[in-house]
């Protein structure tokens, strides 16, 4: 039996390489330089608070581990929404 | 630009892991280059841990090494070791008594501006690692060569090193995969080139089956480009043509040819390739 599993299985261990490559360098690239999480948050809050008031000193965001994926949460509270703001337009900058 | 107007090119060959083909194609580049017409540098940049003046056959004639290049305990032209088998191939040796800590980031810089008025091509093997001797070897570079082999280990330290050479504004960063075996490939049982592509997302300059003869060659300290025309050698000759800026096609190593009912009927009766 054990050539009739080979003429039909394609599930070799290359299958089980590649799933368990992407998966730890998801966990690596997320392992993010502090000057880039300064930089990520930085950013973050410009763009917020075109759009609302928030208490930046308040501020939570982290990456959330599971076992197959990775979540950027970021914890932003509002004081205020600014009422009418236009969103972006294509190539528009801040 | 180096002394003939020619716009010179200094070339990093790097991985973050270890033993998985480096040095080998730091010398076979370097030969297939100067034997195409091209004045080239082999530049051993692993201090402390010097090979590349083996694996290229050189090492009874390392007098000067690049440490005493930088220190100025001799001219740069001292230290080269010309190879008597191809015109325009030279060798900048490593110092295997000292440790990476004896060069600096500035030296090294300063030692390929130097290079550069003498060669078209400078070749850097890069040590293992992340760390200073890492950098050193890369920080006088303009692009950059990741060789990896189809593992799990190789491609995730070759993920970390593009990122960094990405930081550091390498261009462009381009791939080897080395020691490709297409029977197991074929059986499913190992990476092909796709799946390290689609992984790492750069573009690929060449594939490198494994080949007993890349040993063999080692063993004697004749680069496999300089006369044979094993797999791993026709291989090394169509990355240096690509490097020089040839198109060269890629042939199919992977399992592409090979799938389907014929393939199928081959595995069943157990043939081998």
């Amino acid at each position: 039996m054990g050539f009739l599993k080979r003429f039909f299985s394609n599930g070799g261990s290359k299958s089980v390489a590649k799933e368990r490559l992407q998966i730890v360098l998801i966990h690596d690239r997320a392992d993010i330089s502090p000057e880039m999480l300064d930089g990520l948050r930085r950013d973050i809050i410009s763009v917020i608070t075109r759009y609302m008031e928030i208490d930046s000193s308040r501020i939570e965001m982290d990456f959330d581990r599971a076992d197959r994926s990775v979540a950027f949460v970021a914890n932003i509270p509002v004081i205020r929404i600014k009422r009418g703001v236009a969103p972006l337009r294509d190539g528009e900058q801040l | 630009m180096d002394s003939s107007g020619v716009q010179s090119r200094v070339i990093v060959i790097t991985s973050g892991k270890g033993g998985v083909g480096k040095t080998t194609t730091t010398s076979n580049l370097s030969v297939a280059l100067a034997r195409s017409g091209h004045r080239v540098v082999a530049v051993d940049a692993d201090i402390g841990l010097r090979n590349l003046d083996v694996v290229m056959g050189l090492e009874n004639r390392v007098v000067y090494n690049l440490i005493d290049v930088v220190e100025g305990s001799c001219k740069l032209s001292q230290a080269l070791v010309r190879d008597k088998r191809v015109d325009n191939l030279f060798l900048l040796p490593a110092a295997q008594t000292r440790t990476k800590d004896a060069v600096s980031s500035g030296q090294m810089e300063e030692l390929c501006s130097m290079l550069r008025e003498e060669f078209e091509y400078i070749l850097i093997d890069s040590p293992a690692g992340i760390e200073s001797g890492f950098r050193n070897a890369v920080v006088g570079a303009d692009e950059a060569l990741v060789i990896s082999t189809p593992e799990v280990p190789s491609v995730r330290d070759a993920d970390r090193i593009i990122g960094l050479l990405e930081s550091m504004e390498k261009a462009p960063i381009r791939l080897v995969v080395n020691r490709l075996r297409t029977s197991m490939v074929r059986e499913g049982e190992m990476l092909d080139v796709n799946d390290v592509l689609d992984i790492l997302a750069i573009d690929l300059i060449g594939v490198v089956p494994e080949d007993d003869s890349v040993v063999k060659s080692a063993n004697r300290g004749e680069p496999l480009t300089l006369s044979d025309s094993s797999p791993a050698a026709l291989a090394f000759q169509r990355i240096a043509a690509r490097l020089a800026g040839d198109e060269v096609p890629f042939p199919k190593f992977d399992e592409e040819n090979e799938r389907g009912l014929l393939a199928g009927l081959r595995r069943l009766f157990g043939k081998k390739d």
